[in-house]
């Protein structure tokens, strides 16, 4: 009966499509995701326009040489503040300080997070008890709440250095690690199990080579797409400290929450000043919350939940 | 579910202690000597250092000092301002009523939003509302709440010459003054919580409508909003809970920010000033107390989850 059964299958045929080069396949994601890729295209204008701001500002940040508190016009694109500067070259700068420390942050959470979940997933057992009870921790804290403490405790100097650069990352990093380590801990315990998994622990590969080797390729997806979306986050975290003054903006470092705090006197003779630093921070957010959705429909559908 | 609360509980003191272990002795770390701090002029005598180490038992061994501190903690005695000299809960008590309702308020106008704007979006899935309403709410979630506070103070003032009363009157006192000074910070910090509820409200009602109990509801004929409301709903507000308590911490993060925009003296707003004091004493207290009421609320969220859905037991 089986062997009849077997003889009367026709014999399958596969449709081989051509794997198609990288630019292709970019171009196909781009037309099922318009909305994302036009997102993508503002995420990279605003990563170059950081990169080249030296280049681009019409003026030097810090010069004080125009009319003070003019409105946005063909001279001044958006205005200027009330210490006599432009604040176009002023915004252009600032997203130095907003995507540099966004993505310094991300790296530094997703580092700390996909470590954490992996290892807690891996091995679970009380090593993963105990990890879930430390991002329990550093859940129970308020995230701003826990960066104003951290800062006002270990940046006593304020203003723009490496050193407060990185601390400020470091900072945010540790408030947007758990919720990487939570995700990555899921994916990696919806692997652990399988035979892969098992052949290579058999054939006596050590735990970490496994981690690193086999079960690391495997949540990639999820880690790629947890870090795009929270970049928006560590922006507007980064946003939120430099407004009350926490951050690390100066005269030549203009950040774009610290020019909100600024011109907070002149706010209402000069709507411009309180406006045009709230819309890049919007329009920056925006753009990598955008593209972070697209890439997560893309690349893992299965974290599709919402928030 | 005893067993499951009892172990809860635990976990959530567990939590705690090693919160209040971290912060006390995270300020403990600061650069720098804290009679500095307190006398606020960098050249000062040892004699005087030490008069001061020994008023705030600093001169103890830290464990000690820890112990001694969360005693009066847990007696509600959080200490003495460093600067002010004065009782660090004293400063705070007076503030809580104000905190508290601003989040209560930004928490009902994200409710009120959120809900409406999941559930249509997830009935007409894929139509131009859904894609509306997801691209709205996409939007919100990337606009900081301090700049959208800073905007309602702008525009109306130069548009309509208006601005919200001043200061802060109790609810009990005067309601629609207290509502008046209150709408608009909570407006601010409740719509980027009411963009990702509806986002989430949207994805759980999605799940649900597929359900056959839905469709046995449809098909004993009953009407499309009881439905909705009562079949669909309840059964997707779990993860919404999950969301909210986790959303809470970031409510109580913009306090601090929209208490300082809107100049109201509430406790986000002493944990601003007593940071740029460096009074850490004060600053201990409220981080500890922030920690303590987010904490208890995640396990209120927790223990919620049986009277939402009485399927779940806690096994």
């Amino acid at each position: 009966m089986s062997s009849m059964a077997e003889t009367a299958r026709p014999t399958p045929t596969i449709e081989l499509r051509q794997r198609q080069g990288p630019m292709k396949r970019l171009w196909r994601v781009a037309r099922n995701k318009p909305i994302g890729a036009l997102a993508g295209v503002v995420c990279v204008l605003l990563i170059l326009i950081a990169i080249f701001a030296g280049q681009l500002t019409p003026h030097p940040v810090d010069e004080q040489a125009f009319p003070r508190l003019q409105s946005p016009s063909f001279t001044y694109p958006m205005g200027t503040d009330n210490l006599f500067r432009d604040m176009f070259s002023r915004i252009l700068v600032g997203s130095r300080i907003s995507l540099g420390v966004g993505f310094a942050a991300v790296f530094v959470g997703t580092i700390i997070g996909a470590f954490l979940g992996m290892v807690g997933g891996y091995l679970g057992g009380w090593v993963d008890l105990l990890i879930g009870r430390l991002l329990d921790v550093m859940l129970g804290f308020p995230p701003l709440v826990f960066l104003i403490f951290f800062l006002s405790i270990f940046n006593n100097q304020g203003g723009y250095s490496l050193k407060s650069f990185l601390l400020i990352s470091v900072a945010i990093g540790v408030i947007i690690a758990p919720t990487t380590a939570r995700i990555v801990r899921g994916a990696v315990l919806s692997i652990r199990n399988l035979q892969y998994i098992e052949a290579a622990q058999s054939i006596g590969n050590t735990t970490p080579r496994i981690m690193m080797r086999h079960v690391l390729p495997n949540v990639v997806a999820p880690i790629i797409v947890i870090a795009s979306i929270q970049i928006g986050n560590a922006i507007l975290a980064e946003a939120a400290l430099s407004f009350l003054g926490l951050g690390i903006a100066s005269a030549t470092h203009p950040s774009w929450g610290a020019m909100l705090q600024d011109t907070r006197a002149v706010w209402q003779q000069a709507w411009w000043t309180a406006f045009m630093p709230g819309l890049a921070i919007s329009l920056a957010v925006l753009s990598f919350n955008l593209f972070g959705d697209a890439l997560r429909d893309v690349l893992d559908p299965r974290l599709r939940s919402g928030s | 579910m005893a067993p499951y609360v009892v172990k809860r509980v635990l976990f959530s003191l567990l939590v705690l202690g090693v919160i209040s272990i971290v912060v006390f002795s995270a300020v403990r770390l600061i650069p720098g000597d804290v009679c500095h701090i307190v006398l606020q002029t960098p050249d000062v005598q040892q004699s005087q250092c030490d008069a001061i180490n020994k008023e705030l038992g600093i001169d103890q061994p830290v464990v000690t000092q820890y112990f001694k501190y969360m005693g009066g903690v847990l007696k509600g005695d959080f200490g003495k301002s460093l600067i002010t000299k004065r009782d660090v809960f004293g400063e705070m008590k007076d503030r809580i009523p104000l905190t508290v309702e601003l989040t209560l308020l930004s928490t009902i106008f994200a409710l009120a939003l959120a809900l409406p704007i999941g559930v249509i979006s997830a009935i007409k899935q894929d139509t131009a509302w859904d894609y509306v309403l997801r691209f709205t709410t996409i939007g919100w979630l990337s606009i900081p709440s301090f700049w959208l506070g800073t905007m309602l103070i702008v525009f109306p003032s130069t548009w309509w010459n208006y601005g919200p009363p001043v200061g802060y009157v109790n609810i009990w006192q005067d309601p629609f003054k207290n509502i008046e000074q209150l709408y608009l910070p909570a407006i601010s910090l409740g719509l980027a919580l009411s963009a990702s509820l509806a986002r989430i409200t949207r994805s759980s009602m999605l799940e649900v409508l597929r359900q056959d109990y839905i469709r046995t509801a449809r098909a004993k004929g009953l009407r499309g909003n009881v439905v909705v409301v009562r079949h669909a709903l309840r059964n997707a507000a779990i993860p919404v809970t999950t969301l909210f308590g986790l959303q809470v911490g970031v409510l109580f993060g913009g306090t601090v920010v929209l208490e300082s925009i809107f100049s109201l003296p509430g406790l986000g707003g002493l944990t601003l000033s007593a940071v740029r004091a460096k009074d850490y004493s004060q600053v201990q207290g409220l981080v500890l107390f922030f920690a303590t009421i987010l904490v208890l609320l995640n396990l209120l969220v927790d223990l919620s989850y049986a009277w939402i859905d009485p399927r779940i037991r806690y096994s």
